[in-house]
């Protein structure tokens, strides 16, 4: 089994790490997985195969890294190619899935370490008010990309299943701290059947962490950041 | 295949990266101003979540983001192509457009501050511009980040030829210090002097006063 070919360095907290792992499933890589307790200290391999972030995931292939968790998942898509499509076939559906991943990453999930780090309430409060507006767009975007199937990626998982589904963890875990119900049939009717569904993918099951050790591991960062500064 | 329209102001980092891609495919379009302090229907109805320019309309269909745009039309017109067919060379491309990207609003920072804050968008700036030099594969090897044409990474990386400048004299604070940056500075000629980059770019002078009302405008909100 050529296992050594494909190494990840990864971490069991991180949402990042997820997404890759949950591409190497779909496409049932045979991969190495070395966990880099990050929050001691990072492992050399990591820092010469990212040395600009030194973050994880990194995808090791062939002795050759990779960076940046959704160009991992791309790289994944495109190499192992005979596997179930990650991405969508057409452009202008490819184009999509990438516009609502970016808006995760670059708006919606800010808002979720805004609460996180957040010492006041009134910051707090707003964070959790873009969440759930974050939330609304989603539900609507699910409708649009799902075309009355399972998951935005159709029939099976893809690109922005993966790329908003690694969240989920981190969402139950705020819903807990806050007090508050994110992701409801009321309000999410869509997304919270989506969730139910995602989390028990096989490519995903075995990947979901315990929401009580995930908050507890928050804890712990919080901690280590506040005695940092 | 559908028409092609391009919404965007004249004068933005962005709408060239957008621009180039086009003309370099030899894609043509049809260029819409706007004006972003009166948002028109059309703006709106085409980036309801951002509202913000570039957005391209491709057969009707709204793509907005430069960088997810450059995408699309990389997949929609292979002729001419900006990214490696090789899958491990397009995801190092995709890490430095990533990285151009994000570090690059560092010096849209320095235009849009003054004081402390300004200083830190300084620095930040200088910071990607020293990871660029040391980091980028290719640079200083070949004419461009794409090799002997222009890709991907180049044109996310377009700001420095022009809008760079453009904040440095504006504001009265250098980012780039002359000679610091040999590799840089060799490729930023080279993406200059090429025709196409060359004959789509405003004129100094013009984004010059557009960026100093832009500025004395925010600053004066504050």
């Amino acid at each position: 089994m050529a296992k050594s070919d494909v190494k990840l360095l990864g971490a069991w907290s991180s949402p990042f790490v997820m997404r890759a792992r949950i591409a190497l499933n779909i496409k049932s890589v045979d991969y190495e997985y070395q966990e880099e307790n990050w929050l001691v200290s990072k492992s050399e391999l990591l820092l010469k195969s990212n040395p600009i972030h030194k973050k994880v995931p990194v995808l090791i292939h062939a002795d050759n890294p990779m960076c940046e968790s959704l160009i991992i998942v791309q790289y994944i898509d495109e190499v192992w190619s005979s596997g179930p499509s990650i991405l969508p076939s057409d452009p202008y559906d490819r184009a999509t899935a990438r516009f609502w991943s970016a808006y995760i990453d670059d708006k919606w999930f800010p808002s979720m370490i805004a609460f996180f780090w957040g010492q006041e309430e009134d910051a707090k409060k707003a964070a959790i008010a873009q969440m759930e507006e974050g939330l609304v767009l989603l539900e609507e975007a699910f409708g649009k990309c799902s075309k009355g199937k399972a998951f935005f990626g159709g029939d099976r998982i893809g690109f922005l299943d993966i790329a908003f589904g690694c969240f989920l963890g981190s969402l139950r875990v705020t819903e807990k701290a806050g007090g508050i119900e994110l992701l409801s049939e009321t309000k999410t009717p869509s997304l919270s059947k989506w969730a139910e569904r995602f989390s028990s993918d096989i490519a995903v099951k075995e990947l979901i962490s315990d929401t009580d050790k995930l908050a507890e591991f928050g804890k712990k960062l919080q901690a280590k950041m506040t005695a940092n500064n | 295949m559908g028409e092609v329209k391009l919404l965007g102001t004249r004068h933005s980092p962005y709408l060239h990266r957008v621009i180039w891609a086009l003309k370099l495919k030899g894609i043509p379009y049809e260029f819409i101003e706007q004006d972003l302090d009166n948002k028109s229907p059309l703006l709106l109805q085409s980036n309801p979540v951002h509202k913000k320019i570039p957005v391209l309309i491709h057969g009707g269909n709204p793509i907005a983001e430069s960088v997810i745009i450059l995408e699309y039309i990389e997949e929609k017109w292979p002729q001419n192509p900006l990214l490696p067919s090789d899958p491990y060379e397009k995801a190092v491309a995709r890490f430095w457009v990533k990285f151009a990207d994000e570090k690059g609003l560092s010096i849209s920072k320095v235009l849009q501050s003054s004081g402390e804050e300004q200083e830190k968008a300084r620095k930040e700036s200088l910071e990607m511009l020293e990871i660029i030099e040391e980091h980028a594969p290719g640079l200083g090897q070949k004419k461009f980040f794409g090799g002997d044409k222009i890709g991907m990474v180049d044109l996310t990386l377009g700001r420095l030829a022009h809008w760079m400048g453009v904040t440095e004299e504006v504001t009265g604070v250098k980012i780039m210090e002359a000679g610091k940056f040999p590799r840089l500075e060799a490729w930023m000629k080279n993406f200059k002097e090429d025709p196409v980059i060359k004959e789509n770019l405003p004129e100094f002078k013009d984004t010059l006063a557009v960026m100093k009302r832009h500025r004395e405008t925010l600053l004066a909100s504050k």
